[in-house]
């Protein structure tokens, strides 16, 4: 959806916890507090109560408790209750619901965080119960071994190199050092990543994104609200989303159509993009997702480090959206593209459009 | 066509198939419920005091989920309690090991200002009531690990109802304080 | 402010036990399709689909809708999965209806479902967490204690959850698409059926059920189109609190009221219980129906119980409020879609199309969900009128 005729949304706050691989003993809701109290302390306000609207986006299978979300209600002081809801996505999508709450004119402004403790289980398997349940799911294909099938359609059909993928890599770590929630940052060359043995093949860890704990939230608020609070912001120019089908056999794994058409809807092309942040949780993904999105040589891509550097499911999409709102806000950047994704190899892809808003 | 591509009229109609899911999880319990069950270990029951509304929670999430702050001063509770509510329990349920009927209760141990879940015995089920006084019933020390169920179950104790609006709200003195 | 929508199709799967005869693909399509066959419409139509379920564990599938996209023609276009617990049936319906409300969107299609037969919802609900007591009581053990306070609190006679277990089933038998047909049911055998978790007994206690529900809902411009009466949207309205805090009220709790006057405010209703001419509420356990009329405001505090003794949420008595005509979540349980067909059932009542459940000349209805400890409501009033 655009912004047209409509009321304009903005980021007002963003705030993620660090990366890690295992955060020990904390649960889900003392993952989620300090993240919330410092988005908002950002905006200047107390807790939920001072939001019109909640959404969060997370998933019971990885923690493996069912109803894992409903603890994630404590950390928001819901006292007297609030308007709040939850997806079971990534949080980019509950970033989406909170947008339609907003144009409908049911709230000005609204608070999305989504939070994962993918530790406790093994990831790859864990993701391999999203597959047909009847065809697929039985025969355990993890998500990194899909993902090497459709590195390896690339590679033959010479789309890309192995080198480019190291590339991709090596960007992504030295990004990652100027970011400090990031779990894997590092001076590391395409070579050096060249040199690593194949994991699955094609792939090589590196090019595999880490398994994190962690959190993350966005507080969003009409621009009237946004200057009211004073605080700097980022208007959501455009937004959309758009899932494929599941069966991989029907798709061209070497591009990514769902980003395309959200990309057009979303107005990607309307202007210059100065920075994306690509959820890519595989490197050769990353270059699926800058072609399909058109990006060209003057995009700065995934200045974070991307999710090669720390992958918080269901929150890395929302921390896209967060990454490019802190280059806009930061004067790094007058528009940029957030990129989320869920399924897999690619299968659901939602692409935001931000902006420098004027200033006030 | 040949025989085995042609599905026979003898085939059975497929209208399942059994796909075993196992997945294997560490859980962890969370920082605030790891300091309740180490205490609990010791055979201690602890809460934890909201900074905020200084309402006392057992057991401790970490947070006041009414104020949404974090909560971290650590209160010892006593080991006696006040029926909030219960509900005799009659469904069998497959593997488990405590013999129907039984009774749960909703319990504010005193100290606390909410209630746990836990089993009522050596009662009669018919004599259980909201505003009982009860205490718990612990295993034998050696038996004792990182769980509630050190406590084997809460019984019935010899002291006057607590009247509905007193309910959560005494202190870890009891009745007396 | 929000743009006019209303339900212009709906499609239901006939509520049972074990649908051995469909995957769960085929469950959502089957409700997906009636529900565009009543709309008139094809999938081409739809420009979004909104997917509401309980819990993954449910039926072992991680966020199945990824894989249900192919069923319910959605690829090329958005998919949005909602998870509120219980609520989420009708957290869902709320969920499209702003896709259309909000003015971005001209016509979507929603679905929520529950194929518990594939799994074991008994497993997934007590799974045991290590260190905690597992006490194997479900969901029963924890409402039973709430009940048990709502009737001494209130005086309620004891029979009240009896008399509501026969009334939702009598209304049941009524309904061709709910799971437990009881057409023979009396007080008697309810009392005489076991006491699970007393106060409730086994018929005062909703059954497991497969089944999904579908709506179509539209903008009002292509509403005023429709092949059929559409229910308009009059209001909506949802809200949270957490499951436990010191003080929190469980019997009557404020998540609840504070939803009902929201939508309320939205549909100018002043008296629930005489402005609305019918209502669809979720109540698993037969005593959830006196505890919700007071908390949605069709009885002063404590004293819920005296509707329903009087018959007034009858259908069949002729009641001035019925309450749950279809039978209600008491004759059909698909967990994920039990609000959902709360909110349709309403949209049902406004458009006629009822039969033998149908309240004559209703055109007033209100839709509601809750789940997890009681504390996520969902609830919509929709009309037969724009307003
Ligand atoms: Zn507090």
């Amino acid at each position: 959806m655009g912004q047209s005729n409509m009321k304009e949304i903005a980021i007002v706050a963003y705030q993620q916890s660090d990366c890690v691989s295992d955060a020990g003993a904390a649960n889900e809701v003392e993952l989620i507090i300090p993240v919330l109290g410092k988005v908002f302390e950002q905006v200047g306000i107390t807790n939920a109560q001072d939001v019109d609207f909640v959404c969060s986006g997370s998933c019971d299978y990885l923690q493996g408790a069912a109803f894992a979300f409903v603890m994630g209600v404590d950390a928001l002081g819901a006292v007297p209750p609030i308007k709040e809801s939850h997806v079971e996505m990534d949080a980019a999508w509950a970033l989406y619901e909170s947008m339609l709450k907003i144009r409908m004119g049911h709230a000005e402004s609204a608070l999305i965080y989504g939070f994962g403790k993918s530790s406790p289980g093994e990831l790859p398997n864990v993701l391999s119960q999203q597959l047909d349940p009847y065809y697929l799911a039985p025969l355990w294909v993890d998500t990194i071994s899909l993902a090497a099938m459709q590195a390896r359609l690339m590679l033959d059909q010479g789309l890309i190199t192995e080198r480019d993928m190291a590339e991709v890599v090596a960007r992504s770590r030295r990004n990652a050092q100027g970011n400090p929630h990031a779990q894997l940052g590092g001076d590391v060359s395409a070579e050096d990543v060249l040199a690593q043995q194949t994991y699955v093949s094609p792939l090589r860890k590196a090019d595999i994104c880490p398994v994190s704990d962690g959190a993350s939230a966005v507080v969003i608020a009409t621009v009237e609200k946004a200057r009211e609070w004073g605080v700097p912001y980022a208007v959501i120019s455009g937004i959309d989303h758009c899932i494929e089908t599941h069966n991989l056999g029907v798709r061209d794994l070497t591009d990514s159509i769902s980003t395309r058409r959200a990309a057009a809807n979303a107005g990607v092309g309307d202007g210059r993009v100065d920075v994306a942040e690509l959820y890519a949780p595989f490197s050769h993904q990353e270059i699926i997702l800058s072609r399909a999105l058109e990006l060209g040589e003057d995009t700065r891509v995934n200045p974070s480090g991307g999710v090669l550097a720390g992958n918080l499911m269901m929150a890395s999409g929302l921390s896209r959206i967060g990454e490019v709102f802190n280059r806009i806000v930061a004067g790094e950047a007058q528009r940029g593209v957030a990129h989320a994704t869920s399924g897999p190899c690619l299968q659901h892809n939602l692409v935001t459009v931000l902006e420098k808003g004027e200033t006030a | 066509m040949s025989d085995e591509n042609n599905v026979g009229e003898d085939n059975e109609t497929v209208t399942g198939i059994e796909a075993p899911i196992y997945l294997k999880y560490n859980f962890t319990a969370g920082a605030a419920a790891s300091r309740f069950l180490t205490r609990i270990k010791e055979g201690v029951l602890t809460g934890q005091r909201c900074p905020r509304c200084s309402q006392v929670y057992i057991p401790p999430r970490g947070s006041c989920a009414a104020c949404g702050v974090p909560t971290e001063e650590e209160v010892e509770l006593a080991d006696k309690a006040t029926v909030e509510s219960f509900t005799i329990v009659s469904i069998p349920i497959p593997g488990n090991p405590i013999e129907p009927p039984f009774v749960v209760a909703n319990l504010v141990p005193d100290g606390a200002n909410i209630s746990v879940i836990h089993l009522l015995s050596e009662c009669d089920n018919a004599e259980v009531h909201i505003g009982q006084r009860v205490q718990a019933v612990w295993k034998p020390q050696e038996e004792w690990g990182y769980a509630l169920d050190n406590i084997r179950y809460f019984k019935p104790l010899d002291e006057p109802d607590v009247p509905v609006e007193r309910i959560g709200k005494l202190p870890v003195t009891g009745l007396e304080g | 402010m929000s743009t006019l929508a209303a339900v212009v199709g709906i499609g239901q799967t006939k509520y049972t036990t074990k649908r051995e005869d469909v995957s769960i693909a085929g469950l959502v399509r089957e409700a997906a399709a009636r529900a565009l066959q009543d709309a008139d419409l094809g999938w081409d139509d739809i420009d979004a689909v909104i997917v509401g379920k309980a819990p993954d564990m449910f039926e072992g599938v991680v966020m199945p809708e990824i894989y249900l996209t192919d069923a319910l023609g959605c690829n090329g276009k958005p998919m949005l999965r909602v998870h509120t617990a219980g609520s989420v049936g009708g957290s869902t319906a709320l969920v499209a209806a702003s896709h259309v409300q909000s003015g971005a969107f001209k016509r979507v299609l929603t679905v929520a479902f529950e194929k518990q037969s594939e799994s074991n919802a008994m497993w997934a609900l007590s799974n045991p967490q290590p260190f905690s007591t597992h006490l194997n009581a479900g969901a029963g053990g924890y409402f039973a204690p709430i009940i048990r306070e709502y009737i001494r609190r209130s005086g309620a006679p004891y029979d009240t959850g009896i008399k509501v277990a026969v009334k939702d089933r009598l209304h049941g038998a009524r309904n061709p698409l709910a799971h437990l047909q009881l057409p023979n049911i009396n007080m008697q055998e309810v009392e005489e059926s076991f006491m699970l978790w007393d106060p409730i007994r086994y018929l005062e206690s909703c059954p497991s059920s497969d089944g999904a529900c579908a709506m179509v809902i539209a903008s009002e411009e292509l509403a005023d189109k429709a092949a059929r009466p559409p229910a308009w949207i009059r209001g909506v309205a949802m809200r949270s609190e957490p499951t436990m805090y010191a003080g929190r009220e469980e019997v009557n709790p404020q998540a609840g009221r504070d939803c009902a006057a929201d939508v309320y405010k939205q549909a100018g209703i002043t008296d629930p219980r005489k402005d609305l001419d019918v209502a669809e509420v979720y109540v698993p356990f037969s005593w959830y129906e006196p505890m919700w009329l007071e908390n949605l405001g069709f009885a002063p505090e404590g004293e819920g119980w005296k509707l329903t003794m009087e018959g007034a949420t009858s259908l069949i008595d002729g009641g001035d409020i019925p309450w749950n005509p279809s039978g209600g979540v008491l004759s059909s349980n698909p967990i994920g879609a039990s609000g959902m067909i709360r909110f349709a059932e309403a949209a049902r009542q406004v458009r006629g199309e009822c039969g033998e459940h149908q309240v004559e000349g209703a055109k007033l209805a209100l839709g509601h969900a809750y789940g997890g400890g009681a504390q996520f409501f969902a609830m919509w009033v929709v009309g037969a009128e724009k307003g």
